[in-house]
């Protein structure tokens, strides 16, 4: 295998928050020793639900956030406390593209000032001009390069992704972090970005960390899935793997809590987790998701399982009673789980 | 959820339109919209932003401002008629006999009372006869049975000292207080978490089989209604365009919107290489509707200029028994097209 483009290493962001009347300082362990590996021209997909620390790590990724702990190595080479200066030759390699089409574009500048903005941060002159360039980005997105001197009111929600698309792809990047891009689109808006990215990936050999919170969505964008919960990666490995045979117990209760139309009308197993994700604050001792889970024992309270591959899978689970690897596991039901899990026919 | 033909329908709508004045001109937000609803029955409505999908459910409750706004059409709330009746009584309907359940619970809550205080009110509107001991009991039951753990503290707290999936329990128990007929429900899942999803989803289907309301649910997700409707109406530009048991219209869509809606998800089981089938182009604005069928614009098979781009499709019977659509397409050539090109993709694979 190559070497990763991007190597993460123990990654931690804890925020110092205030608690109660007395102002005491607390520590919100946002995201707290995540290890990921992105290869040239692949996508990782970034899933779990809010307040896992999906966002935060993608953020730290770019380094608009600084970490508290761990390593970020990009092309070889540790990036983790660059400052700003001998970070931005980096910028033109590292983009990120945000969820809100709506908040990430400044509305007092045109579309032509938006997307020629890194460009001139950079003090980059394409040959051509820096209007053709720009001009050429528009086109690629699928926007009329007529539209250069409009503003972003002008434009739909779609629209305006794809001009945060194409101000990501000016400085020819080799990593682009995507949060959550299409979630605030309409579905048939969202289908026309999802198929745009994997256009531009396919032409200009790009790699993704590719982070939603709609498995789908993640499942059709990235060849592999790491899913999060509370901060920790609990299971990495290839789709195949995450989507046909999970062998931690949140990946498949996750799976199995999407209402999926392609499902309609067959008998499906169904989890249901009870209450909510627990609060980052103080978040439970061993296994974090020992509190929801129906596999817990004892040992999930005191010792934190690694995330580790076993059995001969590649896969990485973190936990002390994963679901057993190979093709017979999705339809094995665990005993322990008769009061969580049913068979039901829709 | 048991499908009752011999129910009458307890919500009857009848060529509903909801138009708006603006400064930009008239928005047509509703545009002849009719269907039926009997009790025990849970009816998505689906559609993107602007559909009128949330319009047409305001309507029903009396909600819209009658200074900018013009409805015309019938609707029909266990034989009475809500077009038109005067505020006074619409108040005595609302929340006793539709009751109404929003996306964002934090912003339907008042911040400054208790959750408790505001079930109580809910009541105590409707009943003003019973005690605050009854009407307190009531509550703590009601919260109880939407699943709030320790409902007698939890009574006593403020909405933001509840998580967002606990929250929309609240609404939920709010909502239920005084038995409603008709519980509509606007994106109540939206703003929530798949698996937190996933506990309030079950939760409705189980209180309406308790209560036997009609439910109307709305939203932009087909996967959440073909987990819980027992029919579907598809909306666009305001109008109705394809009406359906959810068997009919996930298994064999009829309008070309429904099936660029369809081969526009991407889908947990099929194969994920296929590129999805994108509608090409944006919704309308509801101020300059396209002449017409108003998906013509952005339809593959559209017959132009006559009849799509001329005349507005009707909602009309295909063979099968109460599967409605509005398209001009004749239907062998529509079931071809479904066929060939639509049935392999996305979540209609």
């Amino acid at each position: 295998m190559t070497e990763p483009l991007l190597k993460v290493r123990g990654l931690t962001k804890h925020f110092a928050v205030r608690q109660g009347a007395a102002g005491g300082k607390a520590l919100v362990r946002a995201v707290d020793g995540v290890d990921l590996d992105v290869h040239p021209g692949e996508t990782l997909g970034l899933v779990g639900e809010s307040g896992c620390g999906k966002t935060t790590t993608g953020r730290m990724l770019v380094r608009l956030l600084d970490p508290t702990s761990g390593s970020i190595e990009f092309e070889g080479r540790d990036i983790t406390r660059l400052g700003r200066s001998a970070m931005r030759p980096l910028r033109q390699d590292l983009q990120i593209i945000f969820q809100d089409p709506y908040s990430s574009l400044n509305p007092r500048h045109t579309v032509g000032k938006i997307v020629a903005m890194p460009l001139e941060v950079n003090g980059i002159k394409p040959p051509g001009g820096i209007k053709t360039r720009v001009q050429e980005l528009l086109e690629l997105v699928g926007l009329n390069p007529e539209h250069y001197n409009r503003f972003p009111h002008e434009f739909s929600g779609g629209q305006r992704q794809r001009i945060g698309i194409a101000r990501a792809l000016a400085l020819r990047p080799k990593l682009i972090v995507a949060d959550e891009p299409v979630s605030a689109l309409d579905v048939s808006i969202q289908a026309q970005v999802v198929n745009l990215l994997r256009d531009l990936q396919r032409e200009l050999d790009l790699a993704f960390v590719f982070i939603a919170h709609d498995l789908a969505v993640v499942r059709h964008f990235s060849r592999r899935v790491a899913v999060m919960y509370l901060g920790k990666v609990v299971e990495v490995g290839d789709r195949a793997d995450i989507y046909e045979r999970p062998r931690h117990p949140y990946t498949k209760a996750l799976l199995s809590a999407v209402p999926d139309v392609a499902a309609f009308g067959e008998p499906r197993q169904r989890i249901r987790l009870t209450g909510d994700v627990p609060t980052p604050l103080n978040p439970p001792s061993g296994c974090r998701f020992r509190t929801r889970c129906w596999k817990a024992q004892d040992i999930c309270a005191t010792e934190e399982p690694a995330l580790i591959t076993r059995d001969g899978s590649a896969q990485a689970v973190a936990c002390h009673f994963p679901e057993p690897a190979g093709p017979e596991a999705a339809v094995l039901v665990p005993a322990q789980a008769t009061a969580h899990v049913s068979e039901v026919t829709e | 959820m048991t499908h009752d033909a011999a129910d009458p329908p307890y919500l009857q709508v009848d060529d509903l339109r909801v138009r708006f004045s603006t400064a930009d001109g008239e928005v047509r937000a509703v545009d002849g919209v009719s269907f039926g609803l009997g009790r025990g029955r849970t009816l998505g409505i689906v559609g993107e932003s602007g559909s009128g999908k949330s319009v047409t459910s305001l309507a029903v409750m009396g909600l819209h401002d009658p200074t900018r706004t013009t409805i015309t059409g019938a609707i029909t709330l266990g034989g009475r008629q809500l077009v038109g009746m005067p505020d006074d009584q619409m108040q005595k309907l609302r929340g006793r006999d539709v009751a109404m359940i929003f996306q964002d619970p934090l912003s339907a809550l008042h911040p400054f009372y208790t959750v408790g205080r505001q079930l109580v009110e809910a009541y105590r509107t409707h009943h003003p006869g019973e005690s605050k001991a009854q009407a307190r009991k009531r509550a703590v039951d009601m919260l109880g049975r939407v699943g709030i753990p320790q409902p007698d503290r939890r009574f006593s707290q403020y909405p933001h000292e509840f998580s967002g999936g606990m929250r929309q329990r609240v609404m939920i128990a709010m909502s239920l207080m005084n038995d409603p007929a008709l519980l509509i429900a606007d994106e109540p899942t939206t703003a929530l978490d798949v698996t937190v999803q996933a506990q309030i989803l079950d939760l409705l289907a189980d209180l309406q089989r308790e209560f036997h309301s009609a439910v109307i649910l709305i939203t932009h997700d087909l996967g959440v209604v073909s987990q819980v409707a027992d029919e579907v109406l598809v909306m666009y530009g305001g109008r109705a365009v394809e009406h359906g048991t959810v068997a009919q219209v996930m298994r064999g869509p009829q309008h070309p919107y429904t099936w660029g809606l369809l081969a526009s998800i991407p889908s947990l089981h099929g194969d994920p290489d296929v590129d999805l089938k994108p509608i090409k182009g944006n919704p309308p604005s509801l101020i300059n509707v396209p002449a017409g069928c108003a998906f013509h614009p952005r339809c593959a098979y559209a017959m132009k200029p006559e009849p799509c781009a001329a005349d507005v499709p009707q909602l009309l019977p295909v063979l099968a028994d109460g599967h409605r659509v509005a398209c001009h397409l004749p239907e062998d050539r529509r079931t071809s097209i479904y066929t060939e090109e639509i049935a392999h993709v996305g979540v209609a694979q």
